[in-house]
């Protein structure tokens, strides 16, 4: 017997391992994962960009399709980064494997950690593939990149955390997709990814405010322009309160052991 | 011997109102391997899977190699090695992946020539790179034991590990058992065949209804459950028994036409022989035999029968 290695305070490979399991499927998949998004991306240039775009005024001071670009980057971070999230939970789960990650020697912040950790990672890669993607249709100036990333990376970290809660909750595939479908894409689509809320109406506008998604878009479009639907405090201010929720979320999830142990 | 593993006092209602156990104190002794026999239901997995730390007490405590399992869940997991009763493994996966996911959520480094043991221990290394829904349902219980192995445990819980297996990997998981006891791994393994206690254990604990209602040597425990009868079923009723055969345990039963003989199963001389020959002699014919071992079932009863 190999001597014992210290994991009273962190079990740094135990994080590493769901870590490495997580991103080796995603990599094994590579082609799939990523030919998605870049073809999701080229149509929405196509429809949106040049068909419908052509005939639009600048919003803000920028031309239509590099305006959409922030958005349409948001749009797959959150869905990817909620199913990405879900299903790395779910499906130990739903197979059995899950006994193995209750009884390690493993804390509710590693598992998070790791899991959590793979699915933003995953995220990050197809947003930059995407943001490299839309170069090719239109011009892109980058106010504030590395604000950008920065945002990238919490909002993949909160959303994967939101879609981890989800993996958990969820008792079956159809209930797994049911808050990236029914709840995030259309919160999304009216969360000012292809427009400006300025230009709802009144009622329109108090009412999208309470979207949550909005403070996401409109602070990730002042990463690029500068210029925002809400204020960039705001924003952020938003984001990481959602982050700070899902981490309390889960912290009582373990400690309940709800949905996870008898 | 020292006690790896003390269980005090531990008692487990779910959710629904079941009560699966009912205050059990167990010590489970370094390097033995212990058996945990019961019916289907008895509480042997939930016991377990407390001792995992999948299953959270309803009272109790539970040590393992020194360490609480609540408080210092870390130290006390990272001792212990669990292969569930149920195949449940990551089928998209191949082989050494998932031994190797096994041992980093342990808590131990990437070790490629610790893994590559493992999985030739287990005849596992000529199908590592294999995806594990390609294997056959033998080889999956196989990766289950190597995943339950790949972090060195020093306590290894099997549960029902030849449950659905066949003969041959039945022996393998057998001679597996013997050489980790040799390494100086403790293992509990549970099973509802009794051959399987008389094969492996050093000391076995019958558990029926969430009780554990004994907890013996097996040498000495497999004399009690040893008893077997010859149930003969004569020609000619008979209205008594004959002073001849007094010698032999015998009772008369279904008027008259049957002879049953209670004897021990493990004896070197059964008796059968002569009880047979003196009943030619006197004239007694019978037309067809029959011989049975005590079922699981039938000890249960008489040891619980026994309690009250």
């Amino acid at each position: 017997m190999s001597s014992e290695p210290n994991i009273r305070a962190f079990n740094r490979y135990g994080v590493w391992a769901i870590y490495r399991f997580e991103m080796a499927r995603f990599l094994r998949t590579a082609g799939q994962s990523i030919l998605t998004p870049v073809l999701t991306t080229s149509l929405y240039f196509v429809v949106f960009g040049s068909a419908i775009g052509g005939r639009m005024a600048e919003v803000d001071g920028v031309p239509y399709g590099a305006f959409i670009v922030p958005g349409m980057i948001m749009l797959t971070i959150l869905g990817e980064s909620i199913s990405n999230g879900s299903f790395g939970i779910y499906f130990p789960k739903f197979t059995g494997t899950i006994y193995e990650l209750l009884s390690a020697p493993i804390s509710p912040v590693e598992t998070v950690l790791g899991y959590v950790g793979a699915a933003a990672t995953k995220s990050v890669i197809l947003g930059l593939i995407i943001l490299a993607t839309s170069t090719f249709f239109v011009d892109l100036h980058i106010l504030h990149p590395v604000a950008m990333v920065a945002f990238l990376v919490l909002t993949a970290a909160t959303f994967s955390l939101l879609g981890f809660i989800t993996g958990i909750w969820a008792r079956s595939f159809e209930q797994l997709s049911f808050i990236p479908m029914l709840v995030v894409t259309p919160l999304t689509f009216l969360g000012g990814a292809f427009y400006s809320i300025d230009i709802l109406p009144g009622i329109w506008r108090t009412l999208t405010l309470f979207n949550p998604i909005v403070y996401i878009i409109s602070a990730f479009r002042w990463c690029f322009y500068g210029t925002s639907d809400v204020g960039i405090e705001v924003s952020m201010l938003m984001t990481a309160t959602f982050f700070i929720a899902g981490l309390a979320a889960v912290s009582w999830i373990f400690k309940t052991g709800y949905r996870l142990k008898n | 011997m020292s006690p790896i593993i003390s269980i005090s006092n531990v008692s487990k209602t779910y959710a629904s109102g079941l009560q699966a156990l009912k205050r059990i104190d167990l010590e489970i002794n370094k390097g033995e391997i212990f058996a945990l026999l019961g019916p289907n239901g008895a509480g042997k997995s939930t016991l377990i899977n407390i001792v995992c730390g999948i299953v959270t007490p309803s009272t109790g405590t539970v040590v393992a190699d020194g360490h609480d399992i609540m408080k210092d869940y870390r130290q006390a997991r990272f001792k212990i090695g669990l292969v569930p009763q149920e195949l449940a493994t990551d089928a998209f996966e191949t082989v050494e992946t998932s031994v190797r996911l096994s041992r980093g959520l342990f808590g131990r480094r990437t070790d490629p020539n610790q893994i590559e043991k493992v999985l030739r221990s287990l005849t596992l290394w000529e199908r590592r790179g294999d995806k594990i829904m390609t294997l056959s349902g033998g080889m999956k219980r196989r990766v289950m034991i190597a995943k339950a192995l790949a972090h060195e445990p020093t306590i290894l819980f099997l549960d029902e590990p030849t449950a659905g297996v066949d003969v041959e990997l039945r022996r393998d998981m057998w001679n597996l058992v013997r050489e980790l006891r040799a390494q100086g791994v403790t293992i509990i393994l549970t099973t509802h065949y009794i051959e399987e206690a008389e094969e492996m254990a050093d000391r076995v604990g019958v558990i029926h209804k969430g009780e554990l209602i004994l907890v013996e040597n097996k040498s000495a425990l497999m004399h009690k459950l040893g008893k077997k009868q010859l149930t003969l079923q004569l020609q000619e009723p008979l209205k008594a028994l004959p002073s001849e055969l007094s010698e032999w345990k015998l009772e008369l039963k279904g008027d008259g036409y049957v002879l049953e003989y209670t004897y021990d199963g493990k004896a070197e001389r059964t008796g059968i022989p002569s009880l047979l020959r003196r009943m030619t002699d006197i004239g007694i014919l019978f037309k067809d035999l029959n011989t049975h071992q005590s079922s699981l079932e039938d000890i249960f009863v008489s040891l619980v029968s026994e309690r009250q």
